[in-house]
């Protein structure tokens, strides 16, 4: 039962995401025609509405496993304070339309901003401010950019493990094979798009890593040989397409996700959270790019007891002090965990944090020699 | 008692030594006091009681004033200065007293408003001009009805006050104007029955700029519009000849021409009895002595303004003095308490219908042609009393089109000031005028411009004040700046305060208009963009395009433009 709910969200994640280019062009069409009806017939000052993409506006729902956007919209009617930002946007909506989806090209946040430096004075001056109107229009068309075909800049993670991924040339559709266990002491990176890819596995599960130097010496070691685990380094807060990736993956081999990073509040409340619920930029998205069967391995505070680490701690530092705060305060998933809560106040009690590198104190390959095995085996992960 | 010495003095040496100083030794040696302290000054201080007693002898006689002002250089430092008037003329018989005695004049024993007040000033000018060339001042003048001018040349003599004729003939002469002609039409020459020209050679020194006798024939127009002028400047060029022989041609300047903006003769003043307030003790004691009545109550009702028969008994009864006195008795004794008695009289203002003002058209139109304004304004007050003498004061102010001739002013220097007395511009002594000191005691800020403290405000704007009064008070003879009297700094002070309000006003509205425009561009900037994304994306046609532009315009425009 539970696989076949699966199934079907996937299939359902499938088709909005693969959602036909023509469909998008169409909404885009939409949102054009109301605002011109607005301006001719109705004569009156035309608006567009977006959701608030923001904690404020997500809840919580364990039994659906994500961040879920909540109703609140923001209104932008055009006035002498918005009437830049207005046109910037007809011209992001035409540029889409015309020269990305009707052509069905492709264009990185970086170029969408280049672009722009033709428009004359209704030009982007930063970068960011593109950034934020192609947000903007993502949520107001309820799509995801790389749907529209904005390709993100960043890179996706790195891959190695008993995993073969089954891809396509975008040309031929010719079938290519890649098995991560045969890249030697490299590994395969997560391409911008990944809803086509399909998966062959042996794997116990997905080993979730923060940082890609824990990722090598892993690698090296060929640890996912031992463990059977498909290894995953996320560099950072996981991209969209890393995400997707592990969510598609798991969902796919029915493979539980462990989550391994920096003990501090970002790895807990930026990091980790993100990638099992998502995030409030993101709300209107989350239900594809949220992994619900992650858990969290560490370390967590306790392992800096457990574990002897408290020598190679380093103090809390302001942020950390108040992202903890916040994310007690504000945060729909801490605030809903009352284990998340004990750790976070358990850290600010000790006030200290502590790196995913720091059990190289009892020698450089203690982390995969006891940590790992003993905490999998204990299989005493925080939700 | 010491013996005396041989050597010191006695009051037999002594009084030998001693005898009268005529005013003339006097002001010689303190030149300084009628504005000759130094060749630049002179000039300009010739021109000055030249073209005043011109104005006042023009108005008096009901004519509409035409001069003409001729500066030309004679020698390296030396110039000679001819100012020429279509005036009523001059009586040959007054004519050396009134060019070559001092304190000689028509103005002085009266309560009159005219720009000459001691009858010093042309008289000093040709002392000066005698004092430093030698030379004698030249006298042409023509009566109306008199066949010849008389061609007159004094000098004075300084020891006794009186003039020495030098030259006196008659001959053909009439004064002759340069014509003002029209769009390219040279217009003869106008000739005049009457008028007087005066010339004086002297040591000198001709500049332009602030303190010139360009600024001050420019000011005076702006004051005097019903004056026509006309102004030329010879130099002497200097040239090496073919010889390698320096010679110094004299390089005949271009008449300058200003036509007359008011046809009209300003109101003529009406001339008052002194107001019992505004005389001192020794005056009182001198018209008691020189009055034609028989009693002191007919006394202080005929000599004095605003002194009926019956306050006039109030006033005798009061200094407990018999109102059938004889004046020149009162005189030498009890005029004291006489005097303390006038003082605590409370009597009526003295008549302020004497008083001749501009009026606040002709002040716009006289700025308006000195500056180029984008606003102008000015203020008339009514008539009222200081020490029982009435003036009046007149403001005008004009803020320059940013760009446009700014006429000497500039958004961060401190605002121009032009001061007036009795139509008679002062260059001079600004910093110790009352004039100066009231505008800077207004607080500029509130009507938007900015003001060092205690300073004259900061803005490319004129502020023009005109004192008019039977009896200026001076700080000094040479006429320069006006006494710090409570009463007319508070007068001052009012009218300049409502032309600034006036200008804030205006400052406002151009701000919210700049403000409306601004805003205007930037949605006019944006609002084609708008309209070329969504033809983009509706496949709109040119018309549609034009359509959502002309409604944005005016759905944008009517909410935030509005002013």
């Amino acid at each position: 039962m539970a696989g076949k709910r699966k199934t079907r969200e996937r299939d359902e994640g499938e088709a909005v995401l693969l959602s036909s280019r023509a469909d998008v062009s169409r909404r885009i069409v939409d949102v054009g025609r109301g605002v011109f009806e607005d301006i001719v017939r109705r004569m009156r000052k035309p608006s567009l509405r977006f959701p608030i993409r923001a904690l404020t506006n997500v809840k919580y729902d364990p039994k659906t496993g994500y961040f879920e956007i909540r109703g609140k919209t923001a209104t932008r009617t055009l006035s002498y304070n918005t009437v830049k930002t207005f046109a910037q946007s007809m011209r992001l909506l035409a540029t889409t339309k015309k020269d990305l989806l009707d052509k069905n090209d492709i264009a990185g946040k970086r170029e969408i901003y280049y672009n722009s430096k033709s428009w004359g004075e209704c030009r982007f001056d930063e970068q960011p401010e593109s950034d934020t109107l192609l947000d903007d229009m993502e949520a107001m068309l309820g799509v995801n950019r790389e749907q529209i075909g904005y390709i993100p800049e960043e890179r996706g993670g790195d891959v190695a493990g008993p995993l073969t991924v089954v891809d396509r040339n975008p040309s031929t559709g010719e079938v290519i094979r890649i098995n991560c266990a045969k890249l030697g002491t490299g590994a395969w990176s997560i391409p911008a798009r990944v809803e086509h890819l399909e998966f062959e596995s042996d794997a116990r599960f997905i080993l979730v890593i923060e940082t890609s130097s824990l990722f090598q010496r892993l690698v090296h070691h060929r640890y996912y040989e031992k463990a059977k685990c498909v290894l995953i380094s996320m560099s950072g807060v996981p991209t969209r397409a890393c995400r997707r990736f592990i969510r598609r993956l798991a969902d796919d081999r029915k493979l539980p996700v462990l989550v391994f990073t920096d003990g501090d509040p970002y790895g807990y409340c930026n990091i980790y959270r993100t990638l099992k619920v998502g995030s409030g930029q993101a709300a209107h998205i989350n239900r594809f790019f949220c992994v619900p069967q992650a858990h969290y391995l560490g370390v967590t505070p306790q392992d800096i007891i457990d574990y002897k680490l408290m020598d190679a701690t380093h103090p809390l530092e302001d942020v950390d002090i108040k992202r903890a705060k916040d994310a007690l305060r504000n945060d729909p998933f801490i605030r809903h965990h009352k284990e998340w809560q004990d750790a976070l106040n358990q850290m600010l009690k000790m006030g200290v944090r502590v790196e995913q590198q720091a059990f190289a104190k009892h020698g450089l390959n203690y982390v995969l020699d006891s940590y790992l095995p003993d905490k999998i085996r204990k299989a005493r992960f925080l939700p | 008692m010491p013996r005396s010495n041989a050597s010191s003095a006695n009051a037999e040496t002594m009084a030998r030594q001693q005898r009268e100083i005529s005013v003339s030794e006097f002001f010689l040696k303190n030149r300084h006091l009628l504005g000759f302290d130094n060749p630049r000054k002179a000039l300009l201080t010739t021109v000055k009681e030249a073209v005043d007693n011109s104005l006042d002898a023009c108005e008096e006689a009901g004519l509409l004033p035409e001069l003409s002002v001729e500066i030309t250089q004679t020698g390296e430092k030396r110039f000679r200065v001819t100012v020429m008037d279509n005036g009523p003329g001059v009586v040959r018989a007054q004519v050396p007293r009134i060019f070559a005695k001092l304190l000689y004049g028509s103005k002085f024993h009266r309560l009159r408003m005219s720009r000459g007040q001691q009858g010093i000033g042309i008289s000093a000018a040709g002392m000066y001009g005698q004092l430093t060339t030698g030379t004698a001042t030249r006298i042409l003048s023509k009566v109306p009805r008199g066949k010849l001018a008389h061609h007159i040349e004094v000098q004075i003599d300084t020891r006794k006050n009186t003039p020495t004729i030098l030259k006196d003939a008659e001959l053909e002469w009439a004064p002759s104007f340069p014509g003002i002609g029209g769009e390219g039409v040279p217009a003869e020459p106008r000739v005049y029955s009457h008028g007087t020209s005066v010339a004086i050679e002297m040591e000198a020194h001709y500049v332009r700029g602030r303190l010139s006798v360009d600024e001050y024939l420019r000011q005076c127009l702006v004051a005097n519009p019903h004056l026509q002028l006309h102004y030329r400047v010879n130099l002497l060029d200097k040239e090496i000849d073919n010889e390698g022989q320096a010679t110094t041609p004299l390089v005949e300047g271009q008449w300058v021409s200003w036509k007359r903006t008011a046809e009209a003769l300003p109101k003529p003043p009406v001339e008052i009895k002194p107001h019992p307030h505004g005389v001192e003790l020794g005056m009182m004691m001198q018209m008691l002595r020189d009055t034609e009545s028989r009693t002191l109550r007919g006394v202080l009702s005929e000599d004095f303004s605003r002194v009926s028969s019956q306050t006039a008994l109030d006033i005798c009864t009061r200094a407990g003095l018999d109102a059938k006195a004889n004046p020149r008795r009162i005189a030498s004794r009890e005029v004291e308490t006489l005097y303390k008695a006038v003082n605590e009289t409370k009597l009526m203002r003295p008549p302020t219908d004497c008083l001749s003002c501009i009026g606040e058209p002709l002040i716009v139109a006289g700025l308006s042609k000195e500056i180029d304004a984008e606003f102008c304004t000015a203020v008339t007050r009514d008539p009222t009393v200081y020490r029982g003498n009435p003036f009046q004061v007149e403001v005008g102010i004009a803020y320059a089109r940013p760009g446009g001739g700014g006429g000497e002013t500039a958004a961060d220097e401190p605002v121009r000031v032009m001061r007036f007395a009795n139509r008679v511009p002062l260059l001079y002594m600004a910093g110790a005028c009352a004039v100066t000191k009231a505008i800077c005691g207004v607080n500029w800020k509130n009507y938007g411009l900015a003001q060092p403290r205690g300073s004259l405000p900061l803005g490319p704007m004129v502020v023009m004040v005109h004192i008019a009064s039977v009896w200026v008070p001076f700080t000094s003879e040479s006429k320069e700046a006006i006494a710090h009297y409570p009463e007319m700094i508070r007068e001052i002070g009012f009218a300049v305060q409502e032309c600034g309000r006036r200008l804030s006003v205006h400052l406002h509205r151009r701000h919210r208009e700049a403000e409306a425009e601004r805003k205007r561009s930037y949605i006019e900037k944006y609002i084609p963009h708008l309209a070329l994304g969504l033809k983009d994306v509706l496949n709109l046609t040119d018309r549609d395009e034009g359509r959502v532009v002309d409604h944005l315009r005016r759905m944008l425009e009517r909410t935030h433009l509005e002013v």
